[in-house]
């Protein structure tokens, strides 16, 4: 039994809900209470998507335990099919069905109905949303291709000589996209695009946009592309070891992915490596190198950022933001277990210790401990984010609907790395400006622990850094937010108050906590103290900095077993530390 | 439509006429004699947790912690989204496999749970363990853990049960078992005589006042206003806003509804010898009125002093009513079930603004708690094909609300936005639950949720309707690229 307050992933059926509500011509049957049908709201206010997902829930109730509800399960199978004529049906059973042992699938097959029924056995109490996701993607694939494997044994010709024998541009699968994905709609267009600039076209992209008859002619394309990894990972492997297709594994997130994405893509195609790398550059050029190269962006050296998403979003964040911007990675995680292997790696050729938990109050402890000045995360972190005063951008799911943008906003291939590039810089301090709040910080309008001025409506107040774990902090936000109405604080539905940090609160907040001495310090058992004149220095620095110095101080002091820190401490650490 | 032409090809549907009122109300056809449309598909509600999202808002010291599956979790975040700004009061114990399979005693794992979140919260006074699904089937029995944990943690924080699953409540019922739970906890008012000593069947003279179901705290200070001046008091409501400081009851009780889905707790609060008085709900200043005069009467206050008492109340509501009167009348709603707010509604909506309901859509229809309302939306006035509906079966309502195409839809937020795809124009209803609507200041407001989509759909005819999800996204066309040469080798 864990405790949770709020969960990166859902349980398995939603990512089966991800994977039928991204497709065409599937029906989904879910032996479910009514109260389980919350999760077409995901699809119809998070992502606006215009249609019910196809989903069909017995919503048995207490009453009907002691009953038939296997009738009801056939009952709401055959009417799914009599009205939505699917050429495929999923069938399977949410966390509570599970429990009452119905075998939805095996009864739905029972029926006879002239197409294909695919059980899916997913342990709600075991796996959660990606894996769920994965499974039925994996379990359909194979009841729609199997058919048309060839006998095993039985030998493809090379990829060249494929393509090259009928006359054609070598040809691929996009694998891994779903309904309610982060940018996954954007993503897939712009790989399309890199892709055809290269000369390789796009066979079928799957799950989203495709058919069960789609499905059927995947093994006909020459190579697969995994663009996400947790859904489209184990599909490939299984085309793999079926069709013997060969898969491209790079995942195309920022500017030196996207060139290696291009690299193995011609490599495994046979395409002139050269020459495409070449056509990306002139025809599909991405701003990104040279807006990092620029001296204004010097300012961005060394930036400490945070990061915690899924693995595969977590990873490229990392290795965009040491190697493309010069930031400097302070933390890297993951909520997915079963990735966890590729965030270890990352982390430790960075050499911080990876993050490895779908423990929100776990990110929460390990940025508060990290005080980096920007965190790359999930909504869960811009939550976190928000409480501690810090800038947030979000670069994994799960997301909110301000996360599915109306302008095309990718995070692959060139335009993705201009969209990185300006969604995490934009939040940061701009250079001049930091020199000169750090210069004239007792100016009285900077006094007021201003955000970057370009960013006035958005910008968190003062860091709530050293805020404890709950106390007043939270209350006077709370308390901001209660002033309309009491049941009116939840916000109604998913559309309200989503905007970035509220101002009004997050100001209470820092009146009342933030910058309380030593609440950070006192939390922590046997930190050193700050003498009354160290804490007043402490507040001249500007305060997207200060959590920062604090820590810096704070260890320094801890390190050398100096119990009382003075200003001249403070400066002893700037000494050590210099500016990072 | 006429609801016995639904009946034909529904196997599922069952028109049951509704008994005969034991009082006349005249000689129109009320709602009260209406068939009702009985359906028992799919539904397409919230469970009973969800009414955690304004309870813990609305008592600020407890902590409601569901015992259930990621499902329960998710639905939490889902429905309540991840933008509150502080950390809510609740949470869940996520059942798993281990549990499940004994290898972990659910109890001792609950109390572990229950320890930590105490220790990180010393604040809370109530923990309330709510029961879902999943700890339903199983059997979990958390009263009994309820009782265990309470030993232990009272009197600084008391340790309650109720159950907010899905297979047994939907959305605003979980208020309804989680009030009920307070009951047995509430004092003996000390200015009734007790159950004990009370003669059995003698009136006894009303000596407090309660209000039932959750209202914001706005409206309860105005309510409270208008009270005083009728000079009827002490007024409490229920819940209160610190759970440590529960309203006392007794046979002086008199009890109002504020929300049409407390039942049972009204029950449980008969039993220690409270009586209802019977009042449409405060929505609109038709309702609001009568449900004040409801108490008036109780209280022996004459006619002229309840006027003189709402009159500025009466008269603000009613001007604010006007502007939204010329958007909303004679435009056709049709309301899919959600809240159980669905009936009084819409008998505001046709009585004050002149609406015209086609369908009204509830959960369940609790005949004893809605007598007042059926016999307001009168069925004179009613469009020829009007339904009352009880239960769902969210296709073929589907299929209706296609059919007569209403000027407006209130739903869910699952449907919403597919009805607007259909250029129907839709009202989520949750947002009805979360806003201040009671009373006669409210009314206005109340008003002008119905009206907004109407206005906003006015204002935008202008833009063209979109394709809003291609099937296929569209490549950027780029110019056709000839393969490249094969590498040499
Ligand atoms: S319907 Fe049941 S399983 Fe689903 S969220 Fe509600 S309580 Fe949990
Ligand atoms: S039906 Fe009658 S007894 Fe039951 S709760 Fe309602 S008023 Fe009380």
């Amino acid at each position: 039994m864990q405790l949770t307050i709020w969960t990166y992933e859902g349980p398995p059926h939603v990512g089966a809900m991800r994977v039928a509500t991204g497709m065409k011509d599937v029906h989904y049957v879910l032996h479910a209470p009514q109260g389980d049908t919350y999760a077409d709201l995901l699809f119809t206010m998070i992502e606006r998507r215009d249609h019910r997902p196809p989903v069909t829930y017995t919503t048995f109730q207490a009453q009907d335990l002691g009953g038939d509800t296997a009738g009801m399960v056939k009952q709401s199978v055959r009417d799914a099919y009599e009205r939505f004529r699917p050429q495929a049906l999923l069938v399977g059973a949410s966390c509570t069905a599970e429990l009452i042992q119905d075998d939805p699938g095996g009864l739905a097959e029972t029926l006879n109905l002239p197409v294909p029924v695919v059980p899916l056995e997913l342990p709600s109490y075991q796996r959660k949303e990606n894996w769920g996701a994965s499974e039925t993607f994996y379990q359909l694939l194979r009841a729609m291709a199997l058919p048309h494997a060839p006998p095993p044994g039985t030998e493809r010709l090379p990829v060249v000589e494929r393509w090259q024998t009928e006359g054609r541009r070598p040809s691929c699968n996009l694998l891994g996209p779903t309904a309610l994905g982060f940018r996954h709609r954007d993503d897939v267009i712009e790989v399309t695009r890199l892709l055809d600039a290269i000369g390789v076209d796009v066979s079928v992209v799957a799950p989203m946009t495709s058919s069960p008859a789609d499905l059927a002619r995947l093994g006909d394309a020459d190579v697969n592309v995994v663009l996400y990894p947790e859904v489209g990972g184990q599909a490939a492997t299984w085309l793999e070891r079926t069709f013997r297709q060969p898969v491209v594994r790079t995942v195309p997130i920022g500017v030196g992915a996207t060139r290696d994405f291009v690299r193995e893509m011609a490599e495994v195609t046979g395409l002139d490596v050269d020459e495409a790398l070449r056509i990306v550059e002139t025809r599909l050029p991405s701003r990104m190198p040279w807006w990092s190269r620029s001296v204004d962006s010097t300012y961005l050296t060394d930036k400490r950022v945070f990061i915690f998403g899924d693995a595969t979003h977590a990873v490229a964040a990392a290795r965009v933001a040491s190697e493309e911007l010069g930031f400097q990675v302070v933390g890297l995680g993951c909520y997915n277990r079963e990735f966890a292997r590729e965030v270890r790696t990352a982390a430790k050729a960075l050499g911080i210790e990876p993050l490895i938990t779908d423990d929100y109050l776990e990110v929460e402890d390990a940025i508060r401990e990290a005080a980096p000045e920007l965190v790359l995360g999930t909504q869960m972190e811009r939550h976190i984010a928000k409480r501690l005063g810090l800038f947030c951008t979000v670069i994994s799911a799960p997301v909110h609907v301000q996360d599915f943008p109306a302008r095309y906003s990718p995070q692959m291939g060139p335009e993705g790395a201009n969209v990185i590039f300006d969604s995490w810089v934009h939040p940061l301090m701009m250079g001049l400006e930091e020199h000169l709040l750090g210069m004239f910080q007792d100016d009285f309008e900077f006094a007021n622990d201003r955000g970057p001025s370009h960013l006035h409506a958005e910008a968190p107040a003062a860091p709530v850094l050293s805020m404890a774990t709950e106390p007043e902090g939270a209350n006077a936000g709370e308390g901001a937010l209660r002033a309309a109405a009491v049941p009116a604080a939840a916000g109604a539905g998913p559309h309200a108050s989503n905007q970035a940090p509220d101002p009004a609160g997050a100001q209470a907040a820092a009146a009342s906590s933030a910058e309380a001495p030593g609440v950070g310090t006192a939390a922590s058992a046997g930190a050193p103290s700050w003498t009354a004149d160290a804490e007043q220095e402490l507040k001249k620095i500007p305060f997207f900095v200060r959590g920062k110095v604090r820590r810096n101080t704070e260890s320094f002091a801890a390190e050398r077993g100096i119990p009382t820190i003075t200003v001249d401490t403070m400066y002893d650490a700037k000494a050590h530390f210099g500016n990072r | 439509m006429n609801p016995s032409t639904l009946d034909a090809g529904d196997r599922r549907a069952e028109t049951v006429p509704a008994p005969t009122p034991s009082v006349s109300t005249g000689e129109s056809r009320g709602c009260r004699d209406l068939p009702v449309l009985k359906e028992r598909g799919q539904r397409e509600v919230f469970c009973g947790l969800t009414g955690i999202i304004w309870l813990h808002r609305k008592m600020q010291d407890a902590f409601f912690l569901i015992v259930g599956s990621r499902t329960c979790a998710h639905l939490m975040q889902s429905a309540a989204g991840v933008m509150i700004f502080a950390e809510p009061r609740f949470g869940t114990a996520i059942i798993d496999e281990r549990d499940l399979a004994g290898m972990a005693d659910v109890h001792q794992e609950l109390d572990k749970v229950v320890t930590r979140l105490l220790d990180r919260r010393p604040d809370i006074r109530t923990l309330f363990l709510v029961g879902s699904c999943p700890s339903e089937v199983i059997k979990l029995d958390l009263s009994r853990a309820a009782e265990r944990l309470n030993g232990i943690h009272a009197p600084d924080c008391r340790v309650l049960a109720y159950s907010g699953s899905g297979i047994e409540t939907t959305f605003t019922q979980g208020e309804d078992t989680c009030l009920q739970a307070l009951v047995p906890k509430m004092p003996e008012a000390p200015d009734s005589p007790g159950t004990a000593v009370a003669t059995p069947g003698a009136p006894v003279a009303p000596a407090s006042l309660l209000v039932v179901g959750t209202m914001a705290d706005v409206v309860e200070d105005q309510m409270r206003r208008i009270f005083d001046a009728l000079g009827i008091g002490p007024v409490h409501f229920f819940p209160p806003r610190r759970s440590a400081e529960l309203p006392p009851v007794g046979p002086g009780t008199r009890l109002l509804l504020a929300q049409p889905w407390i039942n049972e707790t009204i029950h449980a609060l008969e039993k220690r010898g409270a009586e209802r008085l019977h009042a449409p709900f405060p929505l609109g200043v038709e309702g609001t009125l009568a449900w004040f005069r409801a108490a008036a009467e109780a209280w022996g206050v004459d006619e002229a002093r309840l006027m003189e008492a709402t009159a500025s109340g009466r008269e603000r509501g009613a001007r604010s009513l006007e502007r939204h009167r010329e958007v909303l009348a004679g435009k056709r709603i049709f309301f899919f079930p959600d809240s159980q707010l669905e009936l009084p509604l819409a008998r505001f909506l046709h009585r004050e603004l002149g609406m015209v309901p086609v369908e009204v859509g509830m959960p369940y229809l609790h005949r004893a708690h809605m007598e007042q309302e059926m016999e307001l939306l009168d069925g004179d006035f009613l469009d020829e094909g009007f339904v009352l509906s009880e239960g769902q079966d969210v296709d073929l309502q589907l299929d209706r609300c296609r059919a007569v195409r209403p000027d407006l839809t209130v739903c869910g937020l699952g449907l919403a936005n597919p009805l607007e795809a259909m250029g129907l124009t839709t009202k989520w209803a949750i947002e009805l639950v979360f806003t201040p609507i009671q009373g006669f200041d409210q009314a206005g407001d109340l008003a002008e949720l119905f009206a907004r989509p109407l206005r906003r759909h006015a204002a935008l005819r202008s833009m063209p309707a979109m394709p809003v999800m291609p099937a296929m996204p569209a490549v950027p066309a780029m110019p056709a690229v000839p393969a490249m040469p094969p590498k040499e080798g």
